[in-house]
């Protein structure tokens, strides 16, 4: 016990003496947190529409007030016929035109269905998706004000209800993901190469020659990084609540076991890269190439797994981001609880064994 | 036999393979008495840091087996890193860390801890104790050495191994060194290291020459240049590197090689100064000096690579 200590020890005088490395450390998940929520957003703000008002009654102007109303619409263009709108998507600064038709008031007021056409860009999938579902917010909310008491009287061919986010708010879904990927780089980066400096500075040679037990150096290398993942962990946290409005709908603390599992996978993972790279360099070109890019792009963070071609469907299998990212939406987004969430859970613990157990296998108790 | 500290057997280690595979170490046997300061003294690339891995349970040999205070370092691997001591060739403590956290953490890895050892290391910690808040990374290489070689000490090891220690330290730092390696004789640690320095090797009990992965001579440094079969001479004149071209062509001579301000020539023994004195006259050289010296470690060296290398040819 004394000895692993004595390890535990030195590992932290290698971080906090490595002043450079440390605010990296530190500042990365501020960073990323900024990023993701400010500059990769897929929130709707401000977007350009054109209105086709054949209409030209009270209600109708109410309508497009509605819309221009909010933060998330500009109506920029008034068309006198559907016809026109060809010439105002080629410019491509309008994203979606709305064209109210003439029997529109009428049919309010006679308390019959009727129905207004949303034509959106499409050559931004993901974009139009959440434009056209803005608009069918704000006009279903105008159909009720309209007529409080009754059915709606616009109706649409699909009735969509956003559940947990109906604002589609990025946000929501990009903060699991973040911490999933600020926790896989600091746990499984750091750590990897950490243990491999060892065996490229040569210390690793004094180290052998001395009664050292291979499972307190390997353990020893995961605490520090533990210690700051948890820290960083309380930063995403704190940031995304005051800065971004994330709700934590679910137990905190079931999130918070959650994210410790998560961390203790990465940490094992990271070891088991260390055991099998020769060199720093290759420990980084496998924790970064090999993790980070698939975890951004394949773990959900981004793009829905669902989507994917069958193969990249089941290489995210593989990336233990992606069960926690699943897990945190669970969590913070839906509010559910353990049950819910038991098979991804189990997953990571899975893997964290078997991680576990190559390395202190692959440890080599001699020099190459 | 139990009593001797290290056995190693028939010891061959290859790396690579096929067209590029080396031998660095080529069917090497040796025998460290217990107490003993044995030298291994050979060129760069002749093989020491691969032997004393292999004598350090590091690495595995292919072939031949070898015994520390009677353990197999195969598979007691764990007794023997125990009671060992092993100052590698690079500097492999933490340069982050400083003089008494480094001490501290090798302390705490054997089991023990400095205030049990301070006797024991005091000679060489004392030169240390007045940095031992500065970081190993800034310290000067005699000094870096210093805490190697007291880290490599901490735990009162039976066998103590270094390679190279000396290589990169000032001269006087190296002198200081061996003294202190002097101290641990009479605390009956027995004491492998290889150098490049011919000079060190005096002081050690038994040295032996390695080349090319083979040991070539192993004898006390007192035997091995009275067995010295040729008669040295040094010589001097104004023109030193004409000399050596001249005393080369010399029809009795069997080599020549710089020795500082001398160069010294091997020539069978009972040959007469007098001869190569009129020889060198006559290629017109001034200031003429010839006086018989004994055989240095260095003759003897060069003279068994030089014998190596003709059997090797044949």
């Amino acid at each position: 016990m004394k000895q692993f200590l004595a390890f535990v020890e030195k590992e932290f005088y290698h971080i906090f003496r490595d002043k450079a490395t440390m605010l990296i450390i530190l500042l990365m998940p501020i960073v990323q947190v900024l990023i993701f929520g400010f500059a990769i957003t897929t929130d709707i703000r401000d977007t350009e529409v054109a209105v086709c008002d054949l209409s030209q009654s009270m209600e109708s102007r109410e309508l497009i007030e509605k819309i221009q109303a909010g933060e998330y619409f500009n109506v920029s263009e008034r068309l006198l016929s559907p016809q026109e709108a060809d010439n105002v998507f080629r410019k491509g600064k309008v994203k979606s035109l709305i064209v109210i038709p003439e029997d529109f008031s009428n049919r309010i007021a006679l308390n019959e269905n009727t129905a207004i056409q949303i034509i959106t860009d499409g050559s931004n999938p993901n974009e139009a998706n959440i434009i056209t579902g803005y608009l069918q917010t704000i006009t279903a909310q105008f159909a009720a004000e309209q007529h409080p008491a009754m059915q709606p009287p616009i109706s649409f061919s699909a009735e969509t209800r956003m559940l947990y986010n109906p604002l589609l708010k990025s946000a929501f879904t990009f903060v699991p993901g973040v911490i999933g990927l600020v926790l896989m780089l600091i746990c499984t980066l750091m750590t990897s190469v950490s243990i491999v400096r060892e065996r490229e500075h040569g210390t690793m040679e004094a180290l052998l020659v001395a009664p050292s037990k291979p499972l307190y150096l390997i353990f020893a290398k995961t605490v520090p990084y533990f210690v700051i993942s948890l820290f960083n962990l309380a930063v995403i946290i704190l940031l995304s609540i005051f800065a971004f409005d994330v709700p934590i709908r679910g137990s905190f603390m079931l999130f918070i076991g959650t994210s410790i599992t998560y961390i203790f996978t990465s940490l094992c993972l990271g070891i088991f890269i260390s055991t099998v790279s020769k060199t720093q360099q290759i420990a980084m070109i496998i924790s970064l190439m090999g993790l980070m890019l698939p975890t951004v792009l394949l773990s959900g963070l981004m793009f829905p797994i669902e989507s994917m071609p069958v193969v990249l469907q089941g290489i995210s299998y593989l990336l233990p981001a992606r069960w926690f990212i699943d897990m945190g939406r669970i969590i913070m987004i839906k509010g559910l609880g353990f049950h819910y969430i038991w098979i991804q859970w189990a997953v990571l613990t899975g893997m964290a064994g078997i991680f576990l157990a190559l390395s202190v296998r692959g440890f080599k108790v001699r020099l190459d | 036999m139990a009593s001797s500290a290290v056995i190693a057997s028939h010891l061959s280690k290859r790396f690579g393979h096929g067209a590029h595979q080396i031998t660095a170490v080529d069917d090497i046997s040796l025998r460290v008495e217990k107490g003993e300061m044995f030298g291994i003294i050979g060129p760069d690339g002749a093989g020491k840091t691969t032997l004393f891995r292999l004598l350090t349970s590091l690495m595995l040999p292919d072939e031949g087996q070898v015994r520390i205070e009677g353990f197999n370092t195969l598979k007691q691997y764990k007794e023997i890193r125990r009671i060992i001591g092993y100052m590698p060739g690079r500097f492999s403590l933490y340069q982050d860390l400083s003089v008494e956290e480094n001490l501290n953490f090798f302390a705490t890895l054997f089991g023990t801890h400095i205030r049990a050892n301070y006797d024991f290391i005091y000679p060489i910690y004392r030169y240390l104790e007045p940095f031992k808040k500065r970081k190993a990374g800034n310290l000067s290489g005699g000094m870096k050495q210093k805490l190697a070689l007291c880290c490599a000490l901490i735990h009162n090891p039976k066998v103590l191994f270094l390679d190279e220690p000396t290589t990169g330290v000032d001269p006087v730092s190296r002198k200081e060194f061996w003294e202190m390696l002097g101290l641990l004789q009479q605390k009956d640690i027995t004491v492998v290291a290889s150098t490049p320095y011919m000079s060190e090797a005096m002081r050690c009990h038994r040295i032996g020459f390695i080349q090319n992965g083979k040991i070539i001579g192993c004898n006390t440094p007192q035997n091995i240049r009275e067995a010295f079969p040729w008669l040295v001479l040094s010589v001097r004149s104004t023109e030193m590197f004409r000399l050596l071209q001249d005393l080369r062509a010399y029809p009795d001579c069997r080599a020549c090689h710089s020795f500082g301000a001398y160069q010294h020539i091997y020539l069978p023994k009972g040959s007469d100064p007098e001869d190569l004195h009129r020889y060198l006259t006559r290629k017109r050289h001034n200031d003429i000096r010839i006086k018989e010296t004994d055989a240095t470690i260095e003759d003897c060296f060069m003279d068994l690579m030089a014998k190596k290398g003709e059997s090797d040819g044949h």
